[in-house]
């Protein structure tokens, strides 16, 4: 038996630690999975003829609940691991999570609905919620997501209680100009992810040619706001926090620090980029090459894990507070017992599992790729 | 903490909560059950061989894809707005309640997403066997969906496997098993799946049977009937024996509950189950013993001491023992309760005050005394009644829930005979095409959502005013945001569901009205 105990002998914070890992991995599948919203805002732009369009919506339409689901379990995986994240984030910035939700429910029944006979709505107004999906959800996560390193305004009281100390509901965060950076080079880059994916995935070369473009055209202002956006987070202050105490300071360069601590996560950063840069290069200049998707897409993860470390780990307030920087949330603070914990750590054992049967069935699925043919025999087509 | 709650958020984030949860539910059973009509019908094929039945599965998964896109749209809604309106309630009870959402999932969205591509997509790309496989994945993808969110669900209804921590102030799991195992948790589990299969067999019914009285379809409709009345009669029994065994949860983890399905006032031994009936509407007078709140209703003498407790002649407590409490029976009144829960949130209180002034001393003393068996089992125990200023409060709605409990009872029984009927027709007369019957099939498609909706009613009000049963009330659970944000986010989700919900019925009638293809055709139809 007591082999089979290996999660009860673990420490506190290391389960703490396992758990941010978890987190940081899941944000950066989601991240690279927006591919899909990407896409969806290129659907005119890529899509010329009615065909052609739809050889676009069918390709996103068998990716797109992978994405979803990702979402989902992402926000369980942060509640059962950082409960009092859920409840702060998501009860305090009331606005921005409730905009983002909508958009993904506007999105969940438009490729299911969109041509079906009886639709009263019309196959535009689906596809103009797909824009807005692709749209809103990508800028908003990333500009949430800034707030992990710019801070947000709330307060927790002694019982954990939380509070928001603006009436803006989070919306307020559009107004640091380093979160919105974060948004809008989300945005670009699931653009350059969905027309690398649609690349590999329609045997179309009028589509081929157009999403060529597309990767350069979006790669320009992706590049300077990324780099704005990095540059920024490597020189600014940040909130640290001592490990006995608790006690939340600010330390400059905190970001850099983190990456001179682990340099394991900065070589994952590092070559993050490399790769990313290596598939827009195949994607934009190479004539021949679909592949550029596996590059900017393992590099897209290995960038935002690394980015997602370093803004939890090497006592670093992952959540800080702006408005009462004692109420700053840190894996520590925030995380579940240690007995759920260990509990959610053995039933992380199972996402090796569901990743390979995901591997396996879209191998299956995706051993022919969409072409004009394949919309017309198919009987399940959006 | 009392002085600032506000009536008007805590209620418009319950009706915004109940809007949401209601029209997921709206699509939730159906999935569940012809997920598994499905894998019925397309191993039939693989054993037979026959194209028919190849046919038939297509034609129902095409009504599956309909219903399940909605499902997902309302069901993320859900799961953030615990965070979004009941933050409160998401720290004090987090511990316990994350982790059977991050269960689900990892174990089962992952499984349903993944499997229903293979499923749609997948017939000429994958072979017989692995697409069957799929389909039976996905049926148990989503019935294990089901098992998650129901375990966090009973866990509300009857709290175990936790203890609180005065240091965190919430509470935190230490048994996992207590948790997912728990007896109110499974029953729910049960009840809750067996319905919706019901449900769902009715629904393919129904929808058959329309095709029957337009003389169309007609082997497609006998076939789908046939599998459909056999899982139906076989669930409905089920579904009666699971909610009689949540009826004595309820009698054991929360008999406010029970005593206003009855409308039960004043307990008594040799208690009758009220067949059905109409309430007066009558101001109560509860200091009378007797009283006449009902117009009419007919009684099954002792019955509901045998539901309840297996033995005709128990006590069952009425409202007016459960509030004043009734020392024969061995009540605690409310009165006596809120002092108690009142204590363990001064001594909360205190404890976290010395922290704060960090006076180990105290705050080490009070922590220990907080931790003890005989404060937690006589106190802590009590620690939501302490919130509690208006013991009227926690009474809930009683003419909603007589009523909705008593119509999902009458229809559990009318379904049963309704199935006995179909198969009796079936083997004796070899069809059922008569044309009353017929239409009857048809309008009993809307009466088993009625009492589908009506049975989380049942559930969710009765537990009112408790978020968790006994430790927290829905008041202390609510996010602090303005009540002027929720009510903006309510009517959104009323005209955005509202109108998703249309286009769903339409898109699902013309589905039905066009029928099966062979080929499907590159329309989708
Ligand atoms: C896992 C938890 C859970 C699950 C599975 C459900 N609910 Fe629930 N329900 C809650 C957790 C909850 C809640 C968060 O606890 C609410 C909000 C405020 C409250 O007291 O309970 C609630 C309130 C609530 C109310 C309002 C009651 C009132 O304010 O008087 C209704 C009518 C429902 N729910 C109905 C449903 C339906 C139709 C469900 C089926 C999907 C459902 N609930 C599933
Ligand atoms: C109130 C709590 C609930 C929450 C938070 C919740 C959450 C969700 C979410 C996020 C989804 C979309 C998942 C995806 O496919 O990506 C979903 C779908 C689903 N949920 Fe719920 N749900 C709740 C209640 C229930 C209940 C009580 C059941 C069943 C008994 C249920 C069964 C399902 C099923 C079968 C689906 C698949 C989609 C469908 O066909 O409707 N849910 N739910
Ligand atoms: C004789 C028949 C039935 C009895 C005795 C019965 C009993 C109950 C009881 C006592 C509850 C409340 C459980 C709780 O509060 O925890 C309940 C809930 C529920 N019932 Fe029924 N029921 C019957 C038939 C049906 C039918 C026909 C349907 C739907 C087709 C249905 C659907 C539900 C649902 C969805 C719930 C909520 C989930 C749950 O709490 O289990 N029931 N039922």
């Amino acid at each position: 038996m007591e082999d089979l105990k290996m999660f009860e002998s673990f420490s506190y914070l290391f389960l703490q630690q396992y758990w941010w890992t978890i987190i940081s991995l899941l944000g950066s599948l989601l991240v690279f999975l927006m591919f899909v919203q990407g896409g969806q805002t290129l659907i005119y732009t890529l899509g010329e003829t009615e065909e052609e369009k739809t050889m676009i919506i069918n390709s996103l339409g068998r990716k797109w609940e992978l994405t979803f689901t990702t979402l989902v379990t992402f926000g369980g995986a942060f509640f059962a691991s950082f409960p009092l994240f859920y409840s702060t984030s998501f009860g305090g910035a009331y606005w921005v999570w409730m905009t983002i939700l909508f958009s993904f429910v506007i999105q969940a029944v438009s490729y299911e609905y969109r041509r079906k006979p009886g639709n009263f709505l019309g196959a535009r107004t689906f596809e103009i919620f797909l824009m807005i999906n692709g749209f809103l959800g990508t800028i908003l996560i990333g500009t949430a997501v800034g707030t992990f390193y710019n801070g947000a305004m709330f307060s927790i009281d002694q019982m954990h209680f939380s509070k928001w100390e603006t009436p803006y509901g989070g919306l307020e965060a559009i107004l640091t100009f380093h979160n919105v950076a974060l948004g809008v080079s989300v945005y670009f880059l699931s653009r350059i992810l969905g027309a690398l994916y649609l690349m590999n995935s329609i045997n179309d070369n009028n589509i081929r040619q157009r999403a060529k473009t597309q990767v350069w055209y979006n790669a320009i202002p992706f590049l300077i706001f990324f780099l704005y956006f990095l540059i920024t987070l490597l020189l600014k202050d940040s909130f640290s926090y001592d490990r006995e105490s608790g006690f939340v300071y600010i330390e400059p360069y905190k970001y850099l620090h983190n990456l001179i601590h682990m340099p394991v996560v900065l070589v994952f950063l590092l070559s993050g980029i490399v790769l990313v840069l290596c598939g827009i290069w195949k994607g934009a200049f190479k004539s021949t090459s679909i592949s550029g998707i596996w590059f900017a897409g393992s590099g897209t993860i290995l960038t935002v894990f690394s980015l997602f470390l370093i803004a939890g780990l090497n006592h670093t307030a992952f959540y800080p507070s702006v408005a009462d920087p004692q109420s700053s949330l840190t894996i520590e603070n925030a995380s579940s017992s240690k007995f759920t914990l260990t509990i959610m750590s053995y039933v992380s054992l199972l996402v090796p599992f569901v990743l390979a049967y995901i591997w396996y069935a879209w191998k299956s699925m995706d051993n022919r790729k969409i072409d004009a043919q394949d919309m017309k025999e198919n009987t399940h087509v959006y | 903490m009392i002085e600032n709650i506000n009536v008007s958020l805590v209620d418009w984030s319950r009706a915004q909560f109940a809007l949401t949860a209601m029209y997921h539910w709206i699509f939730v059973p159906l999935t569940l059950g012809i997920t598994f009509i499905m894998a019925i019908m397309e191993s039939i094929y693989l054993k037979t061989g026959n194209p028919e039945w190849k046919k038939i599965t297509k034609f129902w998964m095409k009504l599956f894809g309909i219903n399940f896109a909605i499902g997902v749209a309302t069901g993320i809604i859900l799961e953030f707005e615990f965070g979004t309106n009941w933050s409160n309630y998401s720290w004090f009870v987090g511990d316990i309640f994350g982790a059977p959402l991050a269960i689900e999932g990892i174990m089962a969205f992952f499984l349903e997403t993944t499997f229903i591509a293979v499923m749609f997509f997948g017939w000429e790309k994958v072979g017989k066997g692995f697409h069957l496989l799929s389909t039976w994945l996905v049926a148990i993808g989503s019935n294990l969906s089901a098992l998650w969110i129901l375990v966090a669900n009973g866990w509300m209804q009857d709290p175990r496997g936790m203890e609180f921590n005065p240091v965190t102030a919430r509470n935190e799991m230490v048994n996992f098993l207590d948790v997912a195992l728990s007896p109110t948790a499974i029953n729910k589990f049960l009840h809750t799946l067996y319905s919706s299969y019901l449900l769902s067999a009715v629904f393919v019914i129904g929808v058959a049977s329309w095709y029957l009285l337009k003389k169309r379809e007609v082997v497609l409709a006998r076939k789908s009937i046939l599998v459909a009345a056999i899982f139906g009669l076989l669930t409905s029994l089920f579904t009666i024996s699971t909610g009689d065994g949540s009826a004595r949860r309820i009698a054991k983890v929360q008999p406010m509950k029970l005593a206003s399905l009855e409308g039960l006032y004043h307990g008594r031994e040799h208690a009758n189950l009220i067949a059905w009936g109409f309430m007066s509407n009558k101001p109560v007078d509860m200091d009378k013993q007797e009283q006449k709140d009902f117009y009419y209703k007919i009684e099954i003498p002792g019955f509901l001491s045998y539901l309840a407790y297996a033995d005709w002649n128990a006590f069952v407590p009425g409202i007016h023992d459960l509030l004043q409490g009734n020392s024969k029976y061995g009540l605690m009144s409310v009165k006596e309760k809120t002092e108690r829960g009142r204590y363990a949130i001064g001594k909360l209180k205190a404890y976290k005050d010395a922290v704060d002034r960090k006076d180990n001393v105290v705050a080490e003393t009070l922590k220990s005394e907080f931790l003890s068996k005989n404060f937690k089992e006589n106190y802590f125990k009590y620690f939501g009644y302490g919130y509690i200023t208006n013991p009227d409060k926690l009474i809930p709605n009683i003419p909603l829930m007589f009523y909705s409990f008593h119509i999902m009872v009458v229809l559990g029984f009318y379904f049963l005979l309704f199935f006995i009927l179909i198969i009796y027709l079936i083997l004796r007369k070899k069809t059922i095409e008569n044309k009353w019957i017929l239409r009857i099939a048809i309008w009993s498609i809307p009466l088993a959502y009625v009492a589908s909706q009506c049975g989380w009613i049942v559930a969710e009000v009765g537990r009112q005013p408790w978020v968790i049963q006994d430790l927290m009330p829905a008041m202390i659970a609510v996010s602090h945001i303005s009540t002027g944000a929720v009510q903006v986010t309510f009517w959104l989700f009323v005209v955005i569901f509202t109108t998703l919900l249309i286009a769903e019925l339409k898109i699902m009638f013309k589905q039905i009205e066009v029928g099966p293809k062979e080929d499907g055709g590159p329309k989708n139809v």
